[in-house]
């Protein structure tokens, strides 16, 4: 079972939260001039990497708030929590500077 | 129930050749469907300068991995067709293969416990029947007749109100589909290559030309993608993105028991769905994982939900104890269909996002994959499964009828 921060409650059980899939996903700044596959895009496609992925959650039996968590999609390790209006984080470089 | 004893496992049923450095067409994936997918390129189309590269051990994947159970009960025309077409080929592979893989067809039972519930499956029996695909909708009293351990009591939390039936529907041996698909194969001189992992790709402009892998480069006329839960990130490496999400799905199995279950038993609302081994081992999956992951393992709180529904509509199964639990990863698709189509590289081939049903599929996947990328073009089967519905808008929402929650 996952762990997860909430940026509000603090650290809680996976089951507390529901899952809102990519984060930083941006509504078209001028969706009249998309084509279809721009829409399509927008719509239906998205990332799906082995490792770090920016994601929504949202705490269903808590604040209900939305935030977001930076998990890697392969050892499932919580790597950061953040708030919708905070910048994904950086992620420490192995090798370099902490 | 059968009391069949399980068909020995062969000592040799392929070869283990050196990867040559060129192949007309190259499948990525050692899965039911690559395996499928070179089996017909051979049979159906005559070409066999073809290799299979898996980059673990030949159907390790999810088709190690999968409950087995086939049916071809969806929704849609489009659906409907190739699923049928799947279960057509099933009912025949076993002779056509000479390899009795205990193919059995005990039917499936598609649980409804709500009013919704039961809306959706008189549309999808009768969507069904018009399609050609044999199916019923039971009340509670006959379902308790087709599968008599089953609780149909009113006093549950989720009483069952009825079911679709499909009487074609069952299980197979998985390991011992792949490997008679392998070994007729490779009789047709279809080259499988173990341990061989592909890392990347060799384009000419837009054209595959080749790929690279951890046993050197091997140039190839065409490329077939069949990677499951990997699409994406084999697809990536080619500048194809595709809309796929890969989630862990798991499963486990009980000890033996003595033949008790004889048919198989879905539920989409309580999430959980049953079958009996030929052993006697009671096979159950539940849902997928609500997030994207790669691990191959899924979360104990699903276990728990999917255990809790199990005994409260079976609930001879309290004191089973569960002997083994794993995960496989799927990649699921917006609408719940899967892809196979052409892609914007010119020679490169994708068959993904079967999800969490794509071992039913397994021979209709195949045959089409294998006419796509022996012709350029889709068969008429695959031809609604191309990539371009998620710009168009011709989805195919099988949401419903997929059955696994996602
Ligand atoms: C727990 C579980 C239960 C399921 N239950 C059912 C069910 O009851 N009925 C049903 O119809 N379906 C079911 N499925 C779904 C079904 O297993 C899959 O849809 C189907 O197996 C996918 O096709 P495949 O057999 O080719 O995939 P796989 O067997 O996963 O084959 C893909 C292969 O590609 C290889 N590969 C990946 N990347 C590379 C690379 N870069 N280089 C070389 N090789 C690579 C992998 O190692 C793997 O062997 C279930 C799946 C799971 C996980
Ligand atoms: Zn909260």
């Amino acid at each position: 079972m996952l762990l997860i921060s909430c940026p509000w409650c603090g650290p809680r059980d996976e089951t507390e939260y529901h899952y809102g899939g990519q984060a930083h996903v941006r509504y078209p700044e001028t969706p009249a001039d998309l084509d279809d596959r721009q829409w399509a895009e927008y719509v239906f496609y998205r990332d799906n990497p082995k490792g770090p992925f920016a994601e929504r959650w949202v705490h269903s039996t808590g604040c209900r708030r939305w935030f977001n968590v930076l998990r890697d999609t392969v050892t499932y390790e919580v790597l950061a929590s953040y708030r919708l209006d905070e910048p994904r984080p950086e992620l420490p470089q192995a090798g370099g500077n902490r | 129930m059968s009391t069949e004893p399980l068909p020995e496992h062969p000592d040799f049923l392929w070869r283990n050749p050196e990867p040559r450095s060129s192949y007309d067409v190259v499948i990525v994936g050692a899965g039911g469907h690559g395996l499928a997918t070179a089996y017909y390129l051979a049979k159906n189309h005559g070409i066999t300068n073809v290799a299979v590269l898996e980059k673990g051990w030949l159907a390790g994947g999810n088709m190690a991995r999968n409950t087995t159970i086939i049916r071809s009960n969806y929704l849609w025309d489009e659906s409907a067709a190739i699923y049928e077409h799947a279960l057509k080929l099933w009912e025949r592979l076993p002779e056509e293969l000479d390899y009795d893989f205990l193919f059995s067809q005990r039917g499936v039972l598609n649980l409804a416990h709500t009013l919704q519930d039961v809306r959706e499956g008189t549309r999808r029996a009768n969507a069904n029947r018009l399609n050609g695909v044999d199916a019923e909708w039971l009340e509670p009293d006959e379902v308790a007749k087709v599968c008599p351990i089953l609780n149909v009591s009113p006093r549950t939390r989720y009483p069952v109100l009825g079911a679709t039936f499909q009487p074609r529907a069952g299980i197979a041996k998985h390991d011992h589909v792949a490997w008679a698909l392998a070994r007729r194969a490779d009789e047709l001189g279809v080259d499988l290559i173990q341990g061989c992992e592909v890392t990347g790709f060799l384009k000419d402009g837009d054209r595959v030309v080749g790929v690279e892998t951890n046993l050197g480069r091997i140039n190839a006329g065409r490329v077939g993608l069949a990677a499951a839960g990997h699409s994406s990130v084999l697809a990536e490496r080619a500048g194809v993105r595709l809309p796929v999400q890969s989630y862990p799905l798991q499963a486990l199995v009980s000890e033996l028991h003595e033949p008790v279950h004889p048919t198989v038993v879905m539920s989409n609302h309580v999430h959980v769905y049953v079958s009996q081994a030929h052993k006697g081992e009671l096979v159950m999956g539940a849902g997928v994982d609500s997030y994207n992951g790669y691990g191959q393992r899924g979360s104990f709180h699903v276990i728990e939900h999917q255990m809790a529904a199990a005994v409260e509509l079976f609930p001879i199964f309290a004191r089973a104890h569960v002997l083994r639990t794993w995960g496989g990863v799927v990649d699921v698709t917006p609408d719940a269909s899967p892809i196979i189509s052409t892609t914007p590289v010119e020679n490169l081939y994708v068959n993904c996002g079967w999800g969490t049903g794509g071992f039913k599929g397994t021979p209709a996947a195949g045959w089409t994959f294998a006419h796509t990328i022996a012709t350029g073009e889709p068969h008429p089967l695959n031809a609604p499964f191309a990539l371009e519905r998620f710009t168009t808008g011709a989805l195919i929402d099988e949401h419903g009828a997929a059955a696994v929650a996602h």
